[in-house]
């Protein structure tokens, strides 16, 4: 009885993980690129509200989920302009975006506050495979996007470290003159590696709202979930097949709480356990803020920095 | 142009090359070729304007006048991704290389005709084919930020390579390599040779240039001054090309015999990760005299500024100034001690560029806790009409004087504001600044000399160390290789030991 409550908490953080996975795929294909983007959270928040206002009028999942990732490709592409086009801090950009995303998308949900999703994602169907003990709840029981989400982390490992665009990529994050001197755009590649990862971000908020999510409420739909995004791409030394393992971690973290509250174990009151996956991820973010810690743990050399071509 | 002539026409042509930076003629007309299968050397001090000459060549800078040929036919080069294409290749003195990456994906990144999925094991089959064939033993899948320089210049050779050059500029290639790694890089040059192409030499190290070079062109001050063939270079000859012949200075010496010892460096080591940088300095600066320190740029003579300014701690060996030890004392305590620094990076060590002329003032003075910006207001008013700054006014943010003006600045602060120091060192107190400028800066340490201060000045500026010094020494790779009084000096034997050649 015990042991099984536990499997279920850790089929649970597999599934509440997908939505950490996405974001910090995205932020890690942004960073890789040389830029930093601390928005994750409003993104989150406008790709949860933007789906849900979508799906509330027309019932369709699908349209729901192609306008919140538009409105992530829009909202990435003002950092990108003010950050890779005119040079601006990308801290403070990044950090607009969080307070722009979370005022309008309380804005925006406003008239849906409190009502019940529209649409649903549910787990897929393995039917019998489901009741296979342990292996079942865990593996089994999640929805398409989680596991295309796994594919996804694959595929972009495939992508970083065994293409020529990925080759590229990671050269830009690394040593933006060294393309820049062969010829290559670092303008172009950071675009548009800014663009596809805001898209994955907001997509994560959507399926967030579809997946996970109880109602929209501003104050706690993503819950925070965008900075432990952050702080696992940290984790993860941007490689997209570790931040699985990160995002499970974390998820475990967010999950246990609750599990704790619904069994009465009393070791720790339960919103202080609650409060441990934001303290890690307020000690990663700090750590991250030390030249020293980020070339240890592999981040992009010239992560956070403008790229002025050096003419003399 | 017939096919016989096009078979004799030299791989590359250079016809009155002019570039302009802002306030700098970096080349004024020059001409220059290369052959097929030969090693061309560009011989010159810093900022003769060979690198310069060189990125014109491979496509990094447009020249404003002009006309390259390659093997006869006019080019026209927007960007090194043309020069590459009309197979010219730079290895840049600051290797442009991504650290993390391996050999091999360093070669191939920014290679056109590079498939999407990339074929790891053919890509290393060829990088090493390459390394095989012109002597650069290399292992495809070292990762680039765990290699020593010589390696790491191995990997920009064989990138060139891979992407077809079949003439390559070297800039400044022996800079950091070890004695053993400058014969493994000549081997290579020649097997390239062999091969029919054609390598450009960039150097300002006379005695191994002799060696390699079929052709030798020297430049100074943005022109070509001189060119020989192999058999015909004679070093004597090509220093004085080097160093320019005509000076006409006034020197200004010491007016009074010197006496007292203010700077006594004695039996300095200086290492830096376990490299030597500074090997058995033994100096003394006396009141009333300027020391100059010459020697080509990256011999030493910066760390040992910054030790003598307390700003790195020798391993061992002694500094005192005026009396009191301060090797171990940091920058304070050798400003206590009374010393004065005037750093060779004016806006960012020497000054607060943010801060005005008063603030700068400020910063040096005794550390009180209120700072007293009146009487230093006073002050700075009294250094603009004495000294002739030219500023908008003493609150005037330093950033935005000219670099003659900020010098002046400095020095006010340095030589005047300091109460108390009698040590002065300077560092290429003049780069950068114009003529006038220049003029004023030098009256400045020959007021401050006869008001009798000991001068350190650090120099790779020789016509300015042959004008002020009263002793001049030559540092060589970290030793101290000649020691001359000024009256006495010699540019011949100067540019010698400068080049490392035995005296």
């Amino acid at each position: 009885m015990n042991s099984n409550i536990w499997l279920l908490t850790f089929a649970d953080a597999i599934s509440i993980a997908t939505t950490l996975i996405l974001a910090s795929l995205g932020a890690i294909l942004t960073e890789r690129s040389g830029v930093i983007n601390l928005g994750v959270e409003g993104m989150l928040l406008m790709g949860a509200v933007t789906g849900f206002v979508v799906a509330d009028s027309s019932g369709n999942l699908w349209l729901a989920l192609l306008v919140s990732v538009l409105v992530g490709v829009v909202l990435s592409a003002v950092h990108a302009a003010l950050t890779i086009g005119l040079r601006a801090n990308q801290i403070v950009s990044g950090l607009a975006m969080v307070i722009f995303g979370t005022g309008l998308s309380q804005f925006i949900g406003k008239p849906v506050e409190g009502l019940p999703r529209p649409v649903i994602i549910r787990p897929l169907n393995f039917g019998a495979l489901s009741d296979i003990p342990i292996l079942g709840p865990v593996v089994f029981g999640h929805d398409l996007f989680t596991y295309l989400t796994w594919l996804l982390a694959a595929g972009l490992s495939f992508y970083l470290h065994r293409t020529r665009p990925g080759l590229l990529l990671r050269a830009t994050g690394d040593a933006p003159a060294t393309v820049d001197a062969q010829g290559g755009s670092v303008a172009r590649i950071r675009w548009m590696h800014v663009i596809a990862g805001g898209a994955l971000m907001s997509f994560a908020g959507a399926w967030y709202m579809f997946a996970r999510a109880a109602a929209w409420s501003q104050a706690a739909t993503t819950n925070g979930i965008g900075w432990i995004a952050l702080a696992l791409v940290v984790f993860a030394s941007w490689r997209p097949l570790r931040a699985i393992g990160g995002a499970v971690l974390f998820g475990f973290t967010l999950q246990v709480p609750f599990t704790l509250q619904a069994e009465q174990i009393s070791i720790l009151p339960p919103t202080i356990v609650a409060m441990f996956p934001y303290l890690v991820t307020l000690a990663v973010l700090v750590a991250l803020s030390t030249p020293r810690a980020r070339r240890l743990l592999g981040a992009p050399k010239l992560l956070g920095q403008p790229f002025v071509r050096d003419e003399r | 142009m017939s096919q016989a002539g096009r078979a004799v026409a030299p791989a590359l042509v250079a016809r009155g090359i002019t570039k302009r930076f802002p306030g700098v003629v970096a080349n004024d007309s020059v001409n220059f070729d290369v052959a097929r299968g030969e090693v061309h050397t560009l011989l010159g001090e810093n900022g003769a304007g060979k690198s310069t000459l060189a990125s014109v060549l491979c496509g990094l800078y447009r020249p404003e006048e002009g006309q390259l040929l390659r093997n006869g036919a006019e080019i026209r080069l927007n960007s090194p991704r043309d020069g590459l294409s009309q197979g010219i290749a730079m290895v840049h003195q600051h290797f442009r290389l991504v650290d993390r990456f391996t050999v091999a994906e360093n070669v191939v990144l920014g290679h056109k005709s590079l498939s999407f999925v990339l074929d790891n094991a053919a890509i290393e089959e060829r990088v090493a084919s390459i390394t095989q064939e012109f002597g650069l033993p290399l292992d495809p899948r070292a990762v680039v930020g765990e290699l020593s320089a010589g390696e790491r210049q191995r990997v920009e050779i064989v990138k060139a390579l891979y992407q077809g050059a079949e003439l390559l500029l070297l800039d400044e290639p022996t800079a950091l390599l070890a004695p053993p790694e400058v014969e493994k890089l000549f081997i290579t040059v020649r097997a390239m040779t062999h091969a029919g192409k054609s390598v450009v030499f960039v150097s300002h190290k006379l005695g191994e240039v002799v060696d390699i070079s079929d052709r030798i062109t020297v430049m100074r001050a943005g022109k070509v001054t001189g060119s020989v063939r192999r058999g015909d270079a004679d070093v004597r000859r090509l220093a004085e090309l080097m160093v320019g012949r005509e000076i006409n200075i006034v020197p200004r010496r010491a007016k009074s015999p010197t006496s007292d010892v203010l700077l006594s460096i004695s039996q300095v080591h200086l290492e830096r990760e376990g490299a030597e940088i500074l090997t058995d300095i033994n100096l003394e600066g006396r009141a009333g005299e300027i020391v100059g320190v010459s020697g080509v740029a990256g011999n030493g003579q910066r760390d040992l500024a910054e030790v003598v300014a307390g700003l790195r701690m020798p391993q061992r060996g002694n500094v005192t100034v005026c009396g009191v030890p301060t090797s171990r004392a940091g920058a304070l305590g050798a400003r206590r001690a009374g010393l004065a620094y005037v750093p060779e990076d004016r806006l960012g060590t020497g000054l607060a560029p943010s801060l005005s002329m008063v603030d700068n003032l400020v910063l040096t003075r005794k550390r009180g806790f209120i700072v007293d910006r009146k009487s230093a207001l006073r002050e700075s008013e009294g250094f603009i009409r004495q000294l002739e700054i030219k500023t908008p006014g003493p609150l005037t943010p330093t950033r935005k004087l000219s670099g003659g003006n900020a010098q002046k600045v400095l020095l006010a602060r340095e030589l005047f504001a300091v109460s108390g120091a009698r040590v002065l060192i300077v560092c290429s107190p003049t780069r950068g600044l114009d003529v006038g400028a220049v003029e004023a800066v030098h009256a400045l340490l020959d007021e401050a000399r006869d008001a009798g201060k000991a001068i350190l000045m650090i120099s790779e500026d020789l016509d300015e160390v042959m004008t002020l010094a009263d002793r001049v020494m030559v540092l060589y790779r970290g030793r101290i290789t000649l020691e001359q009084a000024g009256i006495d000096a010699d540019l011949d034997r100067i540019g010698r030991a400068m080049a490392g050649l035995a005296s």
